[in-house]
């Protein structure tokens, strides 16, 4: 795909209470964002295992987006501490991985947040477009799977 | 000769040698297997030829146990011959079965690896910048050598494997089971590891000294500490890959003073270790502010490399990007 009709396929790890929330929010007001964000809601952040980031841009993401609970509201007390924690850690080893830790976005937006939902969408497509697409794909001679 | 014994062959591809190292380790129960088999293919021990294993009838072994990760095509060329020659293949160790310590050259590729080995390293003596070359002329004669790839592939990438010992090396212990499971036919299901499938945790006796609430406040290298010969390893702020790899390898380094390195791979139940590893290492931190999440994180030297060491060609992501690699 060259960059000039590139599309950006984002993936969008929602937690229920807070960010599917703010999400459906900014549908049933009627804001108009960017189409890029597949969403799929998980009942907390802390659900999100690395291995379905990891699994995501395997299968051809070019970004990832983690929304939950703004820090002090999680309706299990702290499970999006635990996602701060493994987001800055993920991020590092993604970069060794060669994946830039822009596409690796972690975002709190609570259930009255719609508007902040629909600028997150908008900002993350549009950075995203500007990087360009990941092609996790070129690994390399030799292989065989 | 109305009874011939089952047929048994052992290769090497890239590894260290450890492996075939822990078939003379099983020591005096050598004796039991050598007594119970014949060995027809072992080129670090016996004087057979490829053409002797070439002119062998298909599915004439009754096993053959392959160690090493496949790094180059003369390793796939022998893999798919002993697939095609034996009745049932064993990944003998973590490169076999994960790709192992040679595969973290799956963050870089051919490219960089030749410039690293053939001409920058202070050692390297190299005026011309000679590299190996597939085809060279010698004396009118053509001399080969095998391609070299850019990515390090665990065995099931290139051949159909039967059973997975795992373990760098595999204990001694996995490997009598394995064989006697293999001469009395009682097998587990195809595609089985051939270890408990619980974690190094649950049966590390220090797991008594873990505290209630795990936390850790620093990361700490060994070398950085004296290590306590008795106490939980994270519970001393060390990376221990502990609560992400099977058991069943005896706990040598534990035993050694010296944390897991994750060489059992993941149980059955997880598809990449290094992620889970990462999982369970981020919530035990103890940090809720951004800044100091950033600071221990950041203290953590290699983690792709720490949490991947024997895993990362099996890993979900395999490799660094191609593109990345500079």
């Amino acid at each position: 795909m060259n960059q000039e009709n590139f599309e950006p396929r984002l993936v969008g790890f929602l937690c229920n209470w807070c960010s599917y929330t703010g999400a459906d929010l900014a549908g049933t007001a009627r804001m108009t964002y960017a189409p890029n964000l597949r969403i799929i809601r998980v009942m907390c952040t802390g659900r999100v295992d690395p291995q379905f980031v990891l699994k995501a841009f395997r299968e051809g993401a070019d970004g990832v987006l983690i929304s939950g609970c703004h820090l002090g509201d999680c309706h299990y007390q702290e499970g999006n501490y635990k996602t701060l924690r493994r987001h800055r850690l993920l991020a590092r080893v993604l970069e060794q991985f060669g994946i830039e830790k822009e596409r690796f976005r972690l975002e709190w937006v609570s259930a009255s947040e719609g508007l902040k939902f629909q600028q997150v969408c908008d900002d993350f497509t549009e950075r995203i477009r500007k990087l360009g697409p990941l092609n996790f794909g070129g690994n390399g001679e030799g292989r065989h799977v | 000769m109305s009874d011939p014994k089952p047929k048994v062959a052992f290769y090497w591809c890239s590894s260290c040698g450890g492996c075939e190292e822990s078939i003379v380790d099983l020591a005096e129960d050598i004796l039991k297997v050598v007594a119970a088999v014949d060995i027809v293919y072992w080129p670090v021990a016996l004087d057979f030829k490829k053409k002797d294993l070439e002119a062998m009838p298909d599915g004439s072994i009754a096993v053959a146990f392959i160690n090493g990760g496949i790094r180059m095509s003369e390793q796939e060329e022998m893999a798919r011959l002993l697939r095609r020659k034996a009745q049932l293949v064993v990944a003998h160790g973590a490169c076999a079965h994960l790709g192992g310590i040679p595969g973290l050259a799956n963050f870089w590729n051919k490219e960089t690896i030749f410039r690293t080995v053939y001409h920058t390293t202070v050692s390297t003596d190299n005026p011309d910048g000679i590299e190996p070359q597939l085809e060279t002329v010698l004396d009118g004669k053509i001399l080969t050598l095998p391609k070299f790839w850019d990515t390090v592939h665990p065995l099931n990438d290139v051949i159909d494997v039967d059973y997975y010992l795992p373990g760098c090396a595999p204990h001694r212990d996995l490997i009598m089971n394995a064989v006697t499971a293999i001469l009395e036919g009682k097998l587990p299901p195809k595609g089985s590891v051939l270890a408990p499938n619980t974690s190094c945790c649950d049966e590390c006796s220090r797991n008594k000294t873990k505290p209630e609430k795990l936390v850790i406040k620093e990361i700490k290298r060994p070398y950085e500490v004296i290590l306590d010969p008795e106490k939980c390893f994270l519970a001393q702020g060390l990376i221990c890959m502990g609560p992400a790899t099977r058991g069943g390898c005896g706990e040598r380094c534990i035993e050694g003073n010296m944390p897991c390195r994750g060489c059992m791979g993941p149980t059955d139940q997880v598809h990449d270790q290094g992620a889970k590893f990462l999982s369970a290492l981020a919530s035990i931190l103890d940090a809720n502010d951004e800044k100091d999440i950033e600071r221990i994180v950041g203290s953590i030297d290699d983690p792709a490399g720490t949490f991947y060491r024997f895993s990362l060609p099996s890993s979900l992501l395999r490799r660094k990007k191609m593109e990345a690699v500079r």
